[in-house]
């Protein structure tokens, strides 16, 4: 070989470790850092393995939001409108947070007092934008608003 | 009617796309001057249809025409004029229309300032850039058109999102597509030279004052992002890793390595095919960006109302574009003749290391980003990535970079020594390792991130300030008692003082910053690093288009009253949206910021969000260095005086000759 084959071997070696090196440091960190989705639906089922973070989404039950006077600890129910599971989270909740939106939550479960399962968020997410909805909410809301601008152009 | 007249002008622009996407190319692979004049009138018109469609929509928000249903979606009434113009990039449609303006206008800038270029290789440019329009024109027109009339006209419109009734709003998107879009010039340029199967460095000496202004935009508008996410969201994070952020953070990534890829090429003739490479992915990811963005398919705090339908379209797009200039590279790559050689330790391998490092970084984040979607598709499940993922990844591949650097100005083109350049080093390094760890000494409780960020800092910033000094020294003039480097050069040194600042900021706030949120009641005090903030109460206050509350805290340090700060919860009147506001009390070693959360009782308590934030302005203040780096960087006078040449040496071979053979002169660095 020559030298300057040679010198392009190693470099195209020192290459393809470093990039393999970087690839399997990458699906380490990710599986380290991967947080589930699940619905209230998908937590009565079991589906959630124990202990684990994830991430719960629902609508905010009406009327479950309730708040312990002095500090900044809040209770609300999530749900989706069949199954449903209590949140408790402590600090400030964002703004579009309001009952009937629909929201994501990041935490785990644990076991309330009265033994029921209760989510620990450590995170409350809500959209930036407040029209943002779920397709087949926003097309049936769309539906509504044309029949009864129809009615009142006639 | 004026609408209609929009609408009108954007057809016409696209027939004028397609134009300009056409006859120059054909013209230019067949030799036809005529089909390659074409060009330029194309461009020129095709701006100027696109100008009269942003105008016809502008006018349209100002004048309040809400039988546009796109106006009546994003304006209302009692909109403040400011944000009546900025609302016509407030959404989806409109922001399109800014995009394709600006391509425009890059196509004009092109067109204006290429005269000393050969024209084959022009028309080639304007031509592909003509095909980036047709692909966004068509999609406007298609699927986003923001002309849409609603018969009979809205007595009011709905609103603005309010998030974006904010000055920070008005200018971080123009900016931002500003450097997306440049991209594209340096993406044509790369096309133009395979198409004309003469892929040398001429091509790179061409685009790179091009890149480099991309690149300035692109750093400016992500980092007027981050600010603005600073005190608007109030939550006073000044990055979330959020897929809307990446989207534009991938193409700086692909962007830096650009330009310092760039510079092998055009001054030692080596890694041709990267820097090709690397201007289709640039620009490529910038389109991915704008999928990402538009099409909703990821779940991000930035998901505003999106339609998949759009998604699929930009996809589509992005898959002919991005093949397309795959498959030409992979037909033109054999016959790229391989550049200067350079030994282990030389320049070239310095740029190439920052390159790795770049390109993974961006490889790093775009996977971070796509898992959730290859996840979902793949059935895995629905995931999400946290930021530790992107925290440490960043981390350990920046590390390298923060190290070496610095070397990369002192290291020479082809050989040096590293005996040398280790040894020349060993002060400032002793230094920096002391500046990171006696704060560790000092404050106790400094995590090993904030040691090694901190000495990082310290390490990039005195080493380029070593080098400035150094040349200084060593060069014959000085004007101003500034040493004789050419504009690139002091670009380049800017842009990596502005890391180092960069690297401190980000490190002070991460590792001592303090967030609290607090139930405080009126009279109540919260201490946060010897500042006390005192909570005295809630009043209302009516602002144009919402009603707040507003917070009163005096702000005092061993008694004195240094800052009164405001915060504002509102209520805007139209669609009832509720906006947190934070007040501020910026300096430049530390942020002060309260936020309202929401009442708790009837007392009169509230939630309060404390923080303290220290150095957080260096992050924007790197940024800004960044920017000015490259813009000086892309003034060089080289730029300029190799374009004079060009221009003569066409005049005497009776314009139609080939450039003559460009002196270059090497300024002391770069």
């Amino acid at each position: 070989m020559t030298p300057t084959r040679k010198r392009r071997l190693y470099a195209v070696l020192a290459i393809a470790v470093g990039v393999s090196g970087a690839v399997a440091l990458a699906l380490t960190a990710l599986n380290d850092n991967m947080l589930f989705f699940f619905s209230p639906a998908e937590v009565h089922a079991g589906e959630v393995p124990s202990g684990s973070n994830f991430r719960l989404g629902g609508m905010v039950l009406d009327g479950s939001v309730s708040r312990t006077p002095g500090d900044l600890k809040v209770r609300f129910v999530l749900t989706d409108y069949n199954k449903s599971v209590p949140v408790e989270f402590e600090g400030i909740l964002p703004d579009l947070f309001r009952e009937g939106q629909g929201i994501i939550a990041q935490g785990a479960l644990s076991t309330g007092a009265s033994g029921e399962q209760v989510f620990i968020a450590s995170e409350v997410l809500a959209k930036h934008d407040e029209t943002y909805m779920p397709p087949e909410v926003a097309d049936a809301l769309k539906k509504a608003e044309e029949a009864k601008e129809a009615a009142g152009d006639s | 009617m004026i609408p209609e007249l929009g609408q009108f002008a954007l057809i016409l622009a696209l027939a004028m796309a397609v134009i300009q996407g056409t006859l120059p190319i054909f013209g230019a692979q067949m030799g036809k001057t005529t089909w390659m004049n074409v060009a330029r009138p194309a461009a020129f018109g095709q701006a100027t249809f696109v100008t009269i469609a942003l105008a016809v929509l502008t006018y349209a928000f100002v004048t309040q025409d809400f039988s546009v249903v796109y106006v009546a979606q994003n304006s209302n009434l009692l909109l403040p004029i400011p944000y009546r113009v900025s609302a016509v990039w407030g959404a989806h449609e409109g922001s399109l229309l800014l995009w394709v303006w600006i391509l425009a206008v890059w196509t004009v800038a092109v067109a204006l300032f290429s005269r000393s270029q050969p024209d084959g290789f022009i028309a080639r440019v304007i031509g592909v850039m003509g095909w980036i329009s047709v692909g966004f024109l068509l999609f406007t027109l298609l699927t986003s058109n923001p002309f849409l009339r609603h018969v009979p006209a809205l007595p009011d419109g709905n609103d603005l999102n309010p998030l974006l009734q904010d000055p920070g709003l008005i200018i971080h998107p123009p900016m931002l597509y500003t450097g997306y879009v440049g991209f594209s010039v340096a993406f044509a340029f790369a096309i133009a030279a395979l198409l004309e199967g003469r892929v040398d460095s001429r091509w790179v000496r061409w685009s790179r004052p091009w890149t480099n202004v991309a690149w300035a935009f692109l750093t400016i508008g992500i980092a007027l992002g981050s600010w603005w996410a600073y005190y608007e969201l109030g939550w006073g994070g000044w990055w979330f890793w959020d897929p809307v952020e990446n989207a534009s953070f991938m193409p700086w990534l692909a962007g830096t390595a650009l330009i310092h890829s760039q510079a092998v090429t055009d001054k030692r003739g080596a890694f041709k095919s990267w820097t090709i490479l690397l201007a289709i992915s640039a620009f490529s990811l910038s389109l991915l960006g704008t999928f990402l963005v538009r099409s909703g398919v990821l779940t991000s705090v930035h998901a505003f109302a999106s339609d998949p339908e759009r998604g699929m379209f930009i996809l589509g797009f992005l898959f002919v574009l991005c093949g397309g200039a795959l498959l030409l590279y992979a037909i033109r790559a054999p016959g790229i003749a391989t550049g200067g050689q350079f030994s282990t330790v030389s320049r070239e391998t310095a740029l190439l290391t920052n390159n790795l490092f770049m390109a993974g970084s961006a490889a790093m984040v775009l996977v971070g980003t796509l898992y959730p979607l290859i996840a979902e598709a793949a059935g895995w499940g629905k995931i999400s990535v946290g930021p530790p993922y992107f925290g440490l990844m960043f981390f350990i591949l920046m590390a390298p970079i923060i190290l070496l650097m610095p070397y990369g100005p002192f290291t020479r083109w082809r050989s040096d020594n590293a005996g040398r350049l280790v040894r020349d080093s060993l002060p400032l390094l002793a230094v920096s390792v002391v500046a990171g760890v006696a704060p560790w000494i000092v404050w106790q409780d400094l995590s090993i991130r904030g040691v090694l960020g901190l000495a990082g800092g310290i390490w990039v910033m005195a080493m380029t300030i070593k080098y400035l000094l150094h040349v200084n020294r060593s060069a014959k003039s000085r004007w101003l008692g500034m040493p004789r480097l050419s504009r690139a050069a002091l670009g380049m040194l800017l842009a990596h003082l502005g890391v180092g600042v960069f690297l401190i900021g980000v490190t002070m706030v991460e590792t001592r910053g303090i967030e609290k949120d607090v139930a405080m009641k009126p009279g109540e005090s919260f201490e946060a690093n010897g500042y006390d903030f005192q909570f005295l109460g809630v009043n209302r206050v009516d602002g144009p288009n919402y009603q707040a509350d507003q917070g009163v805290f005096s702000v005092s340090r061993g008694g004195d009253v240094i800052a009164e700060l405001r915060p504002e919860k509102r209520g805007y009147s139209r669609g009832g949206q509720i906006m947190t506001e934070a007040a501020i009390d910026p300096g430049l070693t530390r942020d002060l910021y309260v936020s309202l959360g929401e009442p708790l009782d009837e007392t009169g308590s509230w939630a309060v969000r404390v923080y303290f934030k220290p150095f957080i302005r260096w992050i924007w203040l790197g940024a800004l260095m960044m920017m000015a780096g490259g813009m000086l960087a892309a003034s060089d006078q080289r730029y300029f005086r190799e374009a004079a040449a060009a221009r003569k040496a066409r005049a005497a071979a009776q314009g139609d000759g080939e450039p003559a053979a460009q002196g270059d002169e090497a300024p002391a660095a770069a």
